[in-house]
C-alpha cells in the first residue's frame, strides 16, 4: 500500500470552513439512485408460497417427460453383439488369437445371430469398443488438424504433437498421430439368412456417418478433394498399422483420403474408454417393408483390428433411432426420478411447513 | 565515521552556509519522493512486487510448469490469460495511484522558499534547499524542513508555530534559538554564521531532539526547544532564520510517514487459511490421481502401448504418474481461482465508493463526505465487536456553551414550553454593543433580570467576570478574543459578557471590565488557583471603590462545605437545581464570594506570602492558607455547561449497544468530565446496576478493587435472578480462589466502588431491558476465553459501567492483570478509561485484541487517537476538527460521530454480507467446476485430460461466471438500509461470524463437490449410449465437453440467481448477460470461420452446433439442473421456514408490507421481548444518587503564571502548555505541579484546544434522549416509511412524528429539540411533556416505555438515520434533495 503520507496532507487541506464558505464547491456526493444504492431492484424471497408450487411444477414437468422418453426409448429396438473372441466357442477366437499387424492375410470370422423383432426404418450399425482410451490425454492431442485439413506444409511436416507418429523411415505420416495410427480397421458386413435357405446381404451405406463439419471443414485433402491423391500424397506414407494408405481407404474419391468417413468417424475421440462409433446405416427400403425383418442373420467379420492385448472387447451394435436418438432407458428413468422425488419434496416441505414452519402469515417479527 | 551512506549515519555534521563541506556527507536533499516509480521502472518495479504476492508467483510457476509438454495439460494461454488480466488490473491501479503521489510530489517539492545564498535572500524551489542552508521564514509559511531556529523577528529569539500536520495539537508552541544566535538578526550577520552543528542521525521522534552547536570555540546545547521541524506552521511571527538540519526523506516528518502497517481484515486472514487448504486439497487429488496414474499405466498403460506409446522421458509407470501429478496439478488448478483476489479487490472497491458516495455520511456543515481511506476493511465493518472511543471531539464538539444557571434560587435557561415551536435566542446586541454575536441563550428572564439590576444577578455575572484565568486579546474596540486554558472557562466568561460583564483585559496586578457599559478596573489582589484536590479557584479583588471581595467557583461538593452557615436555605434549592443539572449531564460549578475586610485581607496575605516563600510542602502550606480564606462564603448560585454531545450521539450509541457492539471511552480527560459525558451520552444512565469506579494507585489495590466490583456484580445479578442459580455462588468463590487470590487481602484502602448509586441495585428486578439482555445472548459467543472467572461472568444480568482511571488502568494493564481487568470489564455495559494515555489508549485496544478475538474498531479525532487508531483491527478518524493526524491514520474518515452507526450498521453489515455471499459463491463454482476433471480422471486413464475445452477454461472465471457473482458481491443488499438501522440485532451475525467461516467454507466445497458429481455422472450417464437424431453417438469427446460445460455453466447461474436476493438492473444485465456471452462465445470458437483460419487451434469446430441442437443434451442439461439444484432449494426453504434468521424475517415482512399496505397492528418490539429480559418493575425507580456534576477542565498553575506576568508578553500563546527555557520559579513550580499528574501534554493539550468554529446546531442532549425512550409499544410496526418509496423518508418523519412539516430551515439549531419533543408527544406514551429538563421525567420515561424503546427504535433510528442520522441538518438537506 502507499505510504501514509501524502505530501499534499501538508498543506493542511481539511479546510474547517464555516457555514461562511459559501464559494466552496459542495463536495456532497450525487444523490443518483446508484450512488445511494437505491436502485430499484427485485426482491426474491424462498417462500412456501413460491417454492412449494415450484417443487410441484417440476414435478409434473418432469414426470410425464420421464415416461415419455421412457416409452420412446423402449420402443428403439437395438441388438448388439461381442465378437471379441475371448471365448474358445467364439468364431473369432482363432483370429483374436492369431493376430499380427503384419499379416497379410485378413481373418475372417462369421457369426450367426437372431432377431426376434423386425427392425423398421433406418437402422444403424455400430462398432463398439470397451477399454479403449480414446480420451487418454496423449491420445487425445496426438493428432495434425491442420494436415487433416488439407494444408499441404503440415502434410510434409507433421506437427510435433503427433509423436512418435510423425514421421517413418524419415517420410511423414499421412494422416499423423496415435489416433490416426490405430484406426479400426475391421471390416463387418451382414446378411441375413432367410427362412429358404439364402444369405442376401444387407447393403449398408458409408456414407452419412460423420459430423456435417468434420466431413466438410475440417477434413480435407490437400490440393482439392477431386484430384489424384495418389500424387497428392506423394512423398508421405501410411500409418504404421495400416494396412492400406489413406489415398486407398475407399474408391468413392468422395470418400477417400481425409475426407473417408471411416477415418473421420474415428478421428472424432470418444469422451469415455467404452464407446461405439457409427459404422453403417442401412437405408430403409420402404415403409412397408421392415428394414430387418425378424429371422437369422451373419455377421461376417474381417478381423483386423486387436483388441485382446489390453483387454479390450469389440461389438457389433444394429440400433433403431427415434427424435430423441438411440436407445437411452437412463434418461427416461432419471426424469421420472427427479420428478417424483420432486413431487414428493414437494409434499414433505408442505406437511413440514404447516406442522413446524414458521407460518409468515403475518408481517410479524417475532420468534 | 565518514563512511558513505547507504550506512546509517551516526551522527549528523552541518556547517552553516558551506555547501562544499555539507556535501561530503551526501545527506539527502530536501526533495521527497514518495512515488514509487518512473515511466521507465514501472514495469520491472511493479512485476517484481506483484511477484511478490504468493498467488501471483504461484501463477508463474504453474506457467512455467505448462511449457514443459510432458506435463502441459492445458495451453499456455488458460493459465497466462487471467494471470496477464490480474496483473495489468493491479498495474493500472498501482500507476494512477503513483502517478497522483507524483503529481503531490511536485507540488510540494517546486514551494518557493527563501534561501540565504551568499549574503542574500534568493527565492529557491524547496526541492533545491540543501542542509546547511539558512532559509528564511515569513508568517504562516510551512517549514521547508528541520531547522535549527536561529533568529527571528521576536524578542530572545522566540518563535511560535502550529504543529497541527505533525501531532494534531491546533495549539501554538512556542521554539527559541540559542541565546547567542539569535543576536545574528540581518541576512549579512547570518550569511557569514559558520557554526557547525552536530547531532543526532534522522529518526521519527518528534519531540526529541540533541545535539550541539559549536561556533567561536564555544559549545551550545541543542534541544528540540530549538527545532522547527517541516510541517509547521509559523504562526505570529514575522519572519525567523533557520538552518537545515534534515532535509526531505530525513525530516521527522517523513520519518515518521513510514509504510502504513497493513491492516487485514479476518475474512482475508481465513481466506488465506482457506487458501491453504485449499492447496494442501489440491495436493490431495493430485497423489490420488497420480497414485490412479501409476496404478492404470501398470496394469491398463503399458498394455495400451501398441495404441499409444509412453512419451520418449518416460519409461516406467511412475515417472508418468510424477508427471501426471504436476499435470493435475495445473489443471485443478482453478479450485484457487486466480481472479479470486482481484474480485475481492474490486468488491471491496465498489463498497469503498459507495461509503464514499454516501449522502446520509455527508456533513453539510462542514463540506466533508466520509471517505473510506483504505479499501481493504469494509467487510470487518460488519463484524465490529468493541468501539473505543474518544471523547473530545469524537463524542462531543469540545465547545461549551453556558446552558443554565441558578442564582439567588431561581433556576434560569429552562425552556418552559416544550411544544414551542423554535425558542427564540436572544439578541444581545442592542443591549450590548460587546456581546459576541454567536453566543446562543433562550431564557428571557435572566436579560430582564440583569436590566432590571437585580444584586445577585450582577454579582453573579462579575464573578464570571473577574474569577477565570482567561487572557484577552482586543485587536480592534469592541473586538474580543477570549483565550481560555479550558473552553469552559471561557464559556463562562463569555456568558458574562454577553450579559453585560466585559472582561476585557488584564495585567499581573489589574483587571478591567466593562460593567454594563461602564468601564471598571479592578486591583487584582490574588488567584487562588485551581487544582485537583482543591476542585475550585478563587481571586481575591479590590474593587474601584476599595471593596476588597473573594470571589470563589469550584465543585458543587467543596464549595457548599465551605458557605457561611445562613445560607442554608438558599444552598439546600441551589443544590436541587445542581442536581438536575447533573442528572442532565450538564457540567456545573458553584459560584460563592466573600467580603473582607482590610485587616483579614492584610493577615491573610501575609500567611498566604509565607506560605508562598516556604521551600518545603509549599503547596501544602499554600492550600492550607487558601482553605483558611474561602470560608463562610455566601452563595450566589450555579452555572450548567453543557459539554456539547455531537449530535445524534446518544442515539448513535443506543442503536450501536442494540448492535451488541461495546463501547469502551478512552478518554485523557478527568474522571468528573468523563463521567459526565457517559451519563449524557446514555452511555451510563441511573438506571444502571452499578457504576464501579476503579482508582486505586497501587497494584493491590486495583486487583481489589476489580475483584470486589466481580463479586459484586455476581451477588447481585444472584439476587436479581432470584437465585436460581444456586451453585453459582460457590463456584464463583472456587474460581476467586483458583485464581489465586487471597480472601480478605485489604489493598490500602483506596476502593471507591460503589460510589454512585448503591439505590439502584435496589430496583434489580429491571435494569437491563433489551440492552442488557441482548447483550447476555450474545456473550456466550463473545467471550470465549475459557477462564472460569469470564465464564461465569457471562452470565451477569443487569448492567454494569466500570469507570476507571489512568493509573490504575496502568496496573490493570500489567500482564498478570490484565485477564482480571478484562473478565471484569467485559462483563460491564460500559466502560469509561479516563486520563489514559495515548499509549495506554492502544494497550487496552491490544489487550481486547489480544484475549477477545473481537474485531476492534476505535475513533478518534485528535493526535492522541492516532496510536489507538492504528493498533485497532479498524481506525475511524474523525475530520475537520483537530488537525489530521487522527485522520491520515485512520482507515475511514468523516466528520460526525453519528455516521459510525450507519457506517457500521449499513455498509459494514452489507459489506460484510456481500463478502460472505460472494466467498462461498466464489469457492462453490470453482469447485463445482474444477472437481469434474477429477471424476472424470477415472475414466480417461488418469491422463489429466481435461473435460472442457480449454477455452472454456480460460475464460469460465474472468467472462462466464464472473460478473454476476461480481455484482451480487457489490450490490446484494438482503433488507434495505433503513431496516438495518431498525434492527440493530441484523448485525449480529456479523460479529459471530456466522455467514463465512470455516463450517460455512465446507458446506459451499461440499455444494460444489456435489455439483461437480451431478455434473459429470449425468451427461456420462446420459450420453455414453445416446446418439444424434442422425444414428451419429452423443458419446465424442467434444460433445461431452459442450454438454458438461453448459450444464455448469447454467447450473451456476442458477445459483446466483438463488444467491442474489436484490436483482437491480445490473444483476440482471450481468446474469443473463454472462449467460447470452457464454452461448454467443462459444458459437463463435466453433465457428468454420475461426478454424479456417487456424485449424490447428479451434478443434471444436461445429461442436456447439451439432450438440446443441440435440433435444438430448437439452435434456441432459436440464435433469443435471434439476439435481444440482433442487436439493439446495429444498434445504434453503426449510432453513429458511423452520429457523429463519431475523433478517429473512425483516425481508418477509417487507415483502408483505409491500404487498398489503394496510397496517397490521402488531409491534415490532416483540421481535427483542424474547431476548429482551425482564424489563418491568422499574417504574419510578428513580435512583437517588446524587451526582456531581462538577467538571472544571482545568489545570492547575495558571493563576500562577497570571499574577507573576510572565506570559503577558507571550500574550497569544499564554495557554500553550510549552516549556520554555526560562527558569523562573513559577515555571519550575508548573512543571513539578504537572508532574504530579499523570497527564501527558498531547492529551491535555487536546482536549483543550479551541473548539471548533463550524457547529451550529444545538442538541440539549436530554431533549434527545427522551426522544430515544419516548415511543410507544403499540406503535404499528408499518410506520409509514415502509409503505413510502425510500427516497421520501421526509414525509414519513412528518408524518409519523407530526412535527410541522415545513421546519424553517433558520431554525436549524433548534429543531431537533422541537422534533424531538414533538415525536415523543406524537407518539403519545409519555403524557408528560418531558421538555428534558426533569431527570424525574427521564426516569419515568425509561421506566415506563424501556420496553418500548425496542419497539419504538425504529422509529428514532429511522428518524435519524434514514434521514440522514441526526435530526438537524436532516431536515434540510432532505428537503432539499427532493
Amino acid at each position: 500500500m502507499a505510504t501514509s503520507y501524502n505530501a499534499k496532507d501538508e498543506d493542511g487541506h481539511i479546510t474547517v470552513s464555516g457555514p461562511s464558505g459559501g464559494t466552496l464547491r459542495s463536495k456532497k456526493p450525487e444523490n443518483t439512485a446508484f450512488k445511494q444504492q437505491r436502485l430499484p431492484a427485485w426482491q426474491p424471497i424462498l417462500t412456501a408460497g413460491t417454492v412449494l408450487p415450484a417443487f410441484f411444477i417440476i414435478g409434473l414437468i418432469f414426470i410425464p417427460i420421464g415416461i415419455g422418453l421412457y416409452v420412446t426409448s423402449n420402443n428403439i429396438k437395438e441388438f448388439e453383439i461381442d465378437y471379441t473372441g475371448v471365448d474358445m466357442s467364439s468364431p473369432c477366437f482363432n483370429c483374436s488369437q492369431s493376430f499380427s499387424w503384419n499379416s497379410t492375410r485378413p481373418c475372417t470370422c462369421t457369426i450367426p445371430f437372431y432377431l426376434d423383432q423386425p427392425y423398421e426404418s433406418n437402422v444403424f450399425m455400430y462398432y463398439g469398443l470397451s477399454n479403449f482410451y480414446q480420451n487418454h490425454r496423449r491420445y487425445v492431442k496426438s493428432r495434425d488438424d491442420n494436415q487433416l485439413n488439407g494444408d499441404p506444409e503440415s502434410l510434409k511436416g507433421p506437427s510435433k504433437e503427433c509423436e512418435p507418429y510423425a514421421k517413418h523411415d524419415n517420410k511423414p505420416i499421412a494422416p499423423c498421430g496415435a489416433i490416426a495410427n490405430s484406426m479400426f480397421n475391421d471390416t463387418l458386413e451382414l446378411f441375413y439368412n432367410d427362412p429358404n435357405g439364402t444369405k442376401i446381404q444387407i447393403p449398408l451405406n458409408k456414407t452419412g456417418i460423420a459430423w456435417w463439419t468434420d466431413k466438410h471443414v475440417k477434413f480435407r485433402n490437400p490440393e482439392g478433394n477431386n484430384h489424384n491423391l495418389t500424387a497428392v500424397f506423394q512423398g508421405t506414407t501410411k500409418p504404421v498399422n495400416w494396412r492400406r494408405p489413406v489415398y486407398e481407404l475407399d474408391d468413392d474419391p468422395e470418400n477417400n483420403g481425409f475426407i473417408n468417413e471411416d477415418f473421420i468417424v474415428w478421428m472424432r475421440t470418444a469422451a469415455l474408454p467404452t464407446f461405439r462409433k457409427l459404422y453403417r446405416i442401412i437405408p430403409r427400403k420402404s415403409s412397408m417393408v421392415p428394414t430387418l425383418p425378424s429371422g437369422n442373420y451373419t455377421l461376417e467379420v474381417v478381423y483386423n483390428y486387436p483388441v485382446r492385448s489390453f483387454e479390450g472387447r469389440k461389438r457389433m451394435i444394429l440400433s433403431t433411432i427415434s427424435w430423441m436418438g438411440g436407445k437411452n432407458p437412463f434418461l427416461g428413468i432419471a426424469y421420472m426420478t427427479v420428478g417424483s422425488v420432486c413431487f414428493f419434496l414437494g409434499v414433505v416441505l408442505l406437511i413440514i411447513h404447516h406442522k413446524y414452519g414458521n407460518r409468515n402469515n403475518s408481517a410479524d417479527i417475532s420468534n | 565515521m565518514f563512511r558513505k551512506r547507504p550506512p546509517p549515519e551516526e551522527e549528523r555534521r552541518v556547517r552553516a552556509n558551506d555547501r562544499e563541506y555539507n556535501e561530503k556527507f551526501q545527506y539527502a536533499s530536501n526533495c521527497i519522493m514518495t512515488s514509487k516509480y518512473n515511466v521507465v521502472t514501472f514495469l520491472p518495479v511493479n512485476l517484481f512486487e506483484q511477484f511478490q504476492e504468493v498467488a501471483n508467483t504461484y501463477f508463474l510457476f504453474l506457467l512455467i510448469l505448462q511449457l514443459i509438454p510432458q506435463i502441459s495439460s492445458l495451453s499456455w494461454f488458460t493459465t497466462i490469460v487471467p494471470l496477464a488480466l490480474v496483473l495489468s488490473i493491479t498495474a493500472v491501479k498501482d500507476a494512477t495511484d503513483d502517478y497522483f503521489r507524483h503529481k503531490s510530489d511536485n507540488q510540494v517539492n517546486n514551494r518557493q522558499s527563501q534561501v540565504l545564498i551568499r549574503g542574500s535572500v534568493q527565492s529557491e524551489k524547496w526541492m533545491n534547499v540543501r542542509v546547511g542552508d539558512i532559509i528564511k521564514l515569513e508568517n504562516n509559511q510551512f517549514v521547508a524542513a528541520d531547522l535549527l531556529l536561529l533568529s527571528s523577528s521576536e524578542p530572545h529569539g522566540l518563535c511560535y508555530i502550529e504543529t497541527a500536520e505533525l501531532d494534531g495539537e491546533t495549539n501554538m508552541k512556542v521554539r527559541q534559538s540559542v541565546s547567542v544566535t539569535c543576536e545574528l538578526g540581518d541576512p549579512n550577520n547570518l550569511a557569514s554564521f559558520d557554526g557547525e552543528v552536530v547531532c543526532e542521525p534522522p529518526n521519527n521522534k518528534l519531540d526529541r531532539f540533541c545535539g550541539t552547536l559549536y561556533w567561536r570555540d564555544k559549545k551550545y546545547t541543542l534541544t528540540n526547544q530549538n527545532m522547527l521541524l517541516r510541517g509547521c506552521v509559523l504562526r505570529n511571527t514575522e519572519a525567523c532564520y533557520g538552518l537545515v538540519i534534515f532535509a526531505g526523506p530525513d525530516t521527522k516528518l517523513m520519518q515518521n510517514s513510514g509504510r502504513t502497517k497493513f491492516k487485514r481484515t479476518s475474512i482475508d486472514r481465513l481466506m488465506n487459511t482457506l487458501v491453504l487448504w485449499i492447496f494442501g486439497f489440491l495436493v490431495c487429488m493430485g497423489i490420488i490421481l497420480a497414485v490412479g496414474n501409476a496404478v492404470w499405466e501398470r496394469e491398463v498403460g503399458s498394455l495400451f502401448q501398441s495404441y499409444l506409446p509412453w512419451d520418449p522421458p518416460v519409461d516406467n509407470f511412475l515417472f508418468s504418474a510424477f508427471l501426471s501429478f504436476w499435470s493435475y496439478v495445473i489443471i485443478l488448478n482453478t479450485v484457487v481461482p486466480i481472479s479470486l483476489y482481484v474480485s475481492v479487490e474490486v468488491i471491496r472497491l465498489g463498497h469503498s465508493y459507495f461509503i464514499n458516495w454516501d449522502q446520509h455520511m455527508f456533513c453539510s456543515q462542514c463540506n466533508t463526505a466520509a471517505e473510506a481511506r483504505t479499501t481493504t476493511l469494509n467487510e470487518e465493518l460488519g463484524q465490529v465487536e468493541y468501539i473505543f472511543s474518544d471523547k473530545t471531539g469524537t463524542l462531543t464538539q469540545n465547545i461549551m456553551s453556558f446552558n443554565k444557571c441558578s442564582i439567588n434560587g431561581q433556576t434560569y435557561g429552562e425552556i418552559t414550553d416544550p411544544l414551542v415551536t423554535v425558542p427564540k435566542k436572544l439578541d444581545f446586541t442592542p443591549f450590548n454593543p460587546l456581546a459576541d454575536p454567536d453566543f446562543c441563550f433562550y431564557d428571557e428572564k435572566l436579560l430582564e433580570s440583569v436590566k432590571v439590576g437585580d444584586l445577585h444577578t450582577h454579582e453573579f455575572f462579575r464573578l464570571l467576570s473577574l474569577c477565570h484565568t482567561v487572557m484577552s486579546e482586543e485587536k480592534s474596540e469592541g473586538e474580543l478574543v477570549y483565550k481560555a486554558q479550558s473552553p469552559d472557562e471561557g464559556a463562562l466568561v463569555k456568558a458574562a459578557r454577553n450579559f453585560g460583564f466585559v472582561f476585557r483585559s488584564r495585567t499581573p496586578g489589574t483587571i478591567t471590565t466593562t460593567e454594563m457599559g461602564r468601564t471598571v478596573t479592578y486591583s487584582l489582589l490574588a488567584i487562588l488557583d485551581f487544582n485537583n484536590i482543591r476542585k475550585r479557584m478563587s481571586v481575591i479583588v479590590r474593587s474601584p471603590e476599595g471593596r476588597i471581595r473573594l470571589y470563589c467557583k469550584g465543585a458543587d461538593t467543596v464549595l457548599l462545605e465551605r458557605l457561611h452557615p445562613c445560607n442554608q436555605e438558599l444552598m439546600s434549592i441551589t443544590s436541587d437545581h445542581l442536581n438536575e443539572y447533573a442528572a442532565d449531564g450538564l457540567r456545573t460549578l458553584a459560584l460563592a464570594y466573600r467580603d473582607l475586610s482590610e485587616d483579614e485581607w492584610e493577615a491573610w496575605s501575609e500567611s498566604h506570602r509565607f506560605a508562598d516563600k516556604a521551600t518545603d510542602c509549599r503547596e501544602d502550606r499554600l492550600a492550607a492558607a487558601y482553605e483558611q480564606i474561602e470560608q463562610d462564603m455566601m452563595l450566589l448560585g450555579a452555572t450548567a455547561i453543557e459539554d456539547k454531545l455531537q449530535e445524534g450521539v446518544p442515539e448513535t450509541i443506543a442503536v450501536l449497544s442494540l448492535a451488541n457492539i461495546k463501547i469502551w471511552v478512552l478518554t485523557g480527560d478527568k474522571q468528573e468530565t468523563a463521567v459526565n459525558i457517559g451519563y449524557s451520552c446514555k452511555m451510563l444512565t441511573d438506571d444502571m446496576t452499578e457504576v464501579f469506579i476503579i482508582s486505586g494507585h497501587t497494584v493491590q489495590s486495583v486487583r481489589q478493587e476489580l475483584r470486589r466490583a466481580r463479586e459484586k456484580m455476581i451477588e447481585l445479578s444472584q439476587t436479581r435472578d432470584g437465585g436460581k442459580e444456586e451453585g453459582m455462588e460457590e463456584m464463583g468463590e472456587a474460581c476467586f480462589m483458583g485464581n489465586g487470590f487471597k480472601e480478605g487481602q485489604e489493598g490500602d484502602g483506596t476502593a471507591t466502588s460503589a460510589a454512585t448509586s448503591a439505590a439502584a441495585a435496589g430496583g434489580g428486578g429491571g435494569g437491563g431491558g433489551g440492552v442488557g439482555g441482548a447483550g447476555g445472548e450474545g456473550k456466550q459467543i463473545q467471550c470465549p476465553t475459557p477462564s472460569p472467572p469470564s465464564n461465569l461472568l457471562d452470565n451477569i444480568s443487569g448492567e454494569f459501567a466500570l469507570v476507571i482511571n489512568g493509573h490504575s488502568l496502568a496496573h490493570a494493564l500489567e500482564a498478570d492483570m490484565e485477564r482480571e481487568f478484562l473478565s471484569t470489564a467485559c462483563a460491564c455495559k460500559a466502560v469509561i478509561c479516563c486520563r489514559v494515555t495515548p499509549l495506554q489508549k492502544a494497550q487496552v485496544v491490544e489487550l481486547i485484541k489480544k484475549h477477545k478475538k473481537a474485531v476492534t474498531l476505535a475513533i478518534g479525532d485528535g493526535a492522541n487517537d492516532v496510536s489507538m487508531i492504528k493498533s485497532a483491527h479498524i481506525g475511524v478518524g474523525i475530520s475537520g476538527q483537530e488537525g489530521i493526524q487522527a485522520v491520515l491514520a485512520s482507515d475511514y474518515s468523516f466528520s460526525q460521530f453519528r455516521f459510525l452507526q450507519r457506517l457500521l450498521l449499513v455498509h459494514g453489515r452489507w459489506s460484510y454480507l456481500r463478502m460472505c455471499r460472494f466467498l462461498c459463491y466464489f469457492f462453490y463454482k470453482n469447485f463445482a467446476f474444477t472437481m469434474v476433471h477429477f471424476w472424470f480422471g477415472f475414466f480417461c486413464g488418469f491422463s489429466a485430460q481435461t473435460v472442457y475445452d480449454q477455452y472454456f477454461i480460460t475464460l469460465y472465471n474472468i467472462v462466464y461466471t464472473s460478473l454476476p457473482v461480481l455484482a451480487m458481491g457489490i450490490f446484494d443488499q438482503d433488507v434495505p438500509d433503513q431496516r438495518s438501522l431498525e434492527y440493530p440485532k441484523l448485525y449480529e451475525p456479523g460479529q459471530l461470524n456466522l455467514l463465512f467461516n470455516k463450517r460455512e467454507f465446507f458446506i459451499c466445497i461440499a455444494q460444489g463437490i456435489y455439483t461437480s458429481v451431478v455434473l459429470f455422472f449425468v451427461p456420462y450417464a446420459v450420453l455414453s449410449d445416446a446418439t444424434q437424431s442422425t444414428g451419429v453417438p452423443l458419446a465424442d469427446y467434444q460433445t461431452f465437453a459442450v454438454t458438461t460445460a453448459t450444464s455448469l455453466v447454467i447450473v451456476v447461474s442458477v445459483q446466483i440467481a438463488l444467491d442474489t436476493g436484490f436483482w437491480t438492473v445490473i444483476n440482471h444485465v450481468f446474469v443473463w448477460g454472462s449467460l447470452g456471452s457464454y452461448f454467443t462465445i462459444m458459437f463463435a470458437l466453433h465457428s468454420q470461420t475461426l478454424f479456417r483460419i487456424f485449424p490447428n487451434q479451434f478443434h471444436f469446430v461445429g461442436s456447439a452446433q451439432s450438440t446443441l441442437l440435440q433435444p438430448v443434451v437439452w435434456l441432459t442439461i436440464a435433469l443435471a439442473t434439476a439435481i444440482c439444484i433442487v436439493p439446495v432449494l429444498a434445504f434453503r426453504f426449510l432453513k429458511l421456514d423452520l429457523k429463519p434468521q431475523l433478517s429473512d424475517t425483516v425481508r418477509y415482512t417487507q415483502l408483505v408490507r409491500q404487498k398489503r399496505r394496510k397496517p397490521l397492528g402488531r409491534s415490532i418490539g416483540g421481535a427483542w421481548r424474547g431476548v429482551g429480559g425482564v424489563s418491568e418493575g422499574r417504574l419510578g425507580a428513580r435512583s437517588g444518587s446524587r451526582r456531581s456534576g462538577y467538571a472544571f477542565a482545568h489545570q492547575e498553575g495558571f493563576g500562577e503564571l497570571i499574577t507573576s506576568g510572565k506570559n503577558m508578553r507571550l500574550s497569544s500563546l499564554a495557554l500553550a502548555s510549552f516549556a520554555s527555557r526560562h527558569s523562573s520559579s513559577w515555571i519550575d513550580t508548573l512543571r513539578r505541579k504537572k508532574a504530579t499528574h499523570t497527564h501527558t501534554p498531547t492529551s491535555t493539550s487536546g482536549e483543550c484546544s479551541p473548539a471548533p468554529s463550524f457547529v451550529s446546531g444545538s442538541v440539549p442532549p436530554l431533549s434527545n434522549s427522551s426522544s430515544v425512550l419516548g415511543g410507544s409499544q403499540d406503535t404499528p410496526i408499518e410506520e409509514e416509511t415502509v409503505a413510502a418509496p425510500p427516497q421520501n423518508t421526509q414525509t414519513a418523519l412528518t408524518s409519523s412524528t407530526q412535527t410541522p412539516p415545513a421546519l424553517p430551515p433558520a431554525a436549524e439549531g433548534a429543531a431537533p429539540t422541537a422534533s424531538a419533543q414533538a415525536s415523543s408527544a406524537g407518539t403519545s406514551t409519555a403524557s408528560k411533556p418531558h421538555g428534558g429538563d426533569s431527570p424525574g421525567g427521564w426516569t419515568l420515561s425509561l421506566g415506563t416505555v424501556q420496553e418500548a424503546l425496542f419497539g419504538w427504535k425504529g422509529i428514532t433510528t429511522r428518524t435519524s438515520a434514514s434521514s440522514s442520522p441526526g435530526p438537524p441538518s436532516v431536515a434540510k438537506e432532505t428537503s432539499q434533495n427532493e
